[in-house]
């Protein structure tokens, strides 16, 4: 058995550990009020941006010379993976469910003889692909320094993938993030962004007539770059909420494991002082009846 | 019926004005100004450097866009752009450092007439707002 000063030892350490968790728990819990408003607040304008690109794609009637980033290069042998993590771990699973649905995905496209291309945005899920998929990530992108997710950090990722599309060095891009439900619910996405995938069902609105100006190509041209960009932005804002909601669940779970674990440790702690104080006493009486 | 339409502007990071019973709202759209009033008929375009002005009855109210795009159908108009300001909440050194920031852009080689012609056109509306 451990001797008392061991216990003591352990105690106070389980008891500094459970401040620390505790005190992270907080500090996610305030990040997470935040994120989550600013993740809402978001969200109209993704929603109205994506309306007006299904309006507007609804009406292209000449599908050949559509842009390409709307109707794709005709190919599918080139994906384009984008993960999105964080950048810092202790946050339970977060990192490790995007990570897995990604691998899933790589996985069906390597059984399909396809190429596959990665872009990692997070330092986190560089280090979990970077062992298996080294030769296959092509750009790591961090944005530690920024605090908030913003949305010029957004539009240099569109950027880029903008970039790399106009090379023709990809066919299809998708972007991998979690979606944020709730506190305890955080839903890994696996979203297509190139060429852009329309739900068929959300389409009711496609009899408008809209006047444009200027004409419908340009328009387009105009705003499918600035859609990628919005969709990497509303997907960095489900990021940062679900990050900070699975470390305040993560933390929570900790700190009452370290209760736990003070109260088990206190009690042996306990009746080992006392067996302690019991064999002395022993000793002294049966010490005294000996004389 | 309410003699107004219905204004949503938003940006990336949060619905920036909502307003409903708005009598006129003047944009700068790509091929020009472009004033709309109830019962337009929908439409879509793109906005370039300018002021937006949004009128509802004696009220006005001017605010400073960089780009974004317009919609305009069922008697709303929603205007998304990724750089709005209040010109009220804007200051001299604000306006000075866009405009500072938009000619040095304007010196580089690589513009095409297009751009060139953006960039021309933000620093003339700009220097008009610090006139005001």
């Amino acid at each position: 058995m451990a001797s008392l000063d061991d216990l003591k030892k352990r105690i106070s350490s389980v008891k500094s550990t459970q401040k620390i968790t505790k005190a992270m728990k907080m500090v996610a819990a305030a990040k997470l009020r935040r994120a989550q408003e600013s993740a809402e607040r978001g969200r109209p304008y993704s929603e109205k941006m994506n309306n007006i690109i299904l309006n507007l794609s609804s009406g292209v009637s000449d599908k050949e010379n559509a842009p390409k980033l709307l109707s794709g290069t005709g190919d599918d042998k080139v994906h384009l993976c984008v993960v999105l993590t964080a950048d810092r771990g202790l946050c339970g699973g977060f990192n490790s469910n995007i990570i897995k649905k990604a691998k899933s995905y790589f996985q069906k496209i390597s059984d399909s003889g396809k190429t596959l291309k990665i872009i990692t945005v997070g330092s986190k899920g560089y280090d979990q692909l970077k062992r298996l998929y080294q030769d296959k990530i092509i750009e790591n992108i961090s944005f530690k320094e920024s605090k908030n997710a913003n949305y010029f950090d957004a539009y240099k990722v569109g950027k880029i993938i903008i970039e790399k599309f106009e090379n023709n060095e990809f066919d299809v891009c998708t972007i991998f993030y979690n979606q944020f439900k709730n506190v305890i619910t955080q839903i890994p996405q696996e979203q297509q962004i190139i060429p852009l995938k329309t739900d068929e069902k959300d389409n009711k609105s496609s009899e408008e007539n809209y006047e444009f100006e200027p004409d419908e190509d340009e328009i387009l041209g105009n705003l499918l770059p600035k859609n990628i960009s919005t969709q990497i932005f509303k997907a960095m804002l489900e990021n940062s909420a679900s990050e900070q909601g699975s470390r305040m669940s993560a933390m929570d779970n900790a700190t009452r494991n370290a209760g736990e674990m003070v109260d088990k440790l206190t009690i042996e702690y306990n009746r080992s002082r006392q067996a302690a104080i019991t064999k002395e006493l022993i000793e002294i009486i049966s010490g005294a009846e000996s004389l | 019926m309410s003699e107004g339409f219905n204004i949503d502007i938003v940006n990336p990071e949060k619905s920036f004005l909502s307003k409903e019973n708005v009598s006129e709202v003047v944009v700068p759209a790509y091929e020009g100004e472009m004033g709309i009033l109830k019962d337009h008929i929908p439409i879509i375009s793109f906005l370039k450097p300018g002021i937006i002005k949004v009128i509802s009855g004696s009220e006005e109210h001017n605010f400073y866009v960089e780009d974004g795009i317009v919609e305009f159908k069922d008697n709303t108009l929603s205007i998304l752009t990724s750089s709005i300001f209040d010109i009220k909440n804007m200051n001299k050194k604000q306006v000075s450092d866009e405009i500072q920031e938009a000619e040095k852009e304007l010196n580089k080689d690589d513009l095409n007439d297009q751009k060139r012609f953006l960039l021309n056109h933000k620093v003339e509306i700009l220097k008009s707002i610090s006139i005001n």
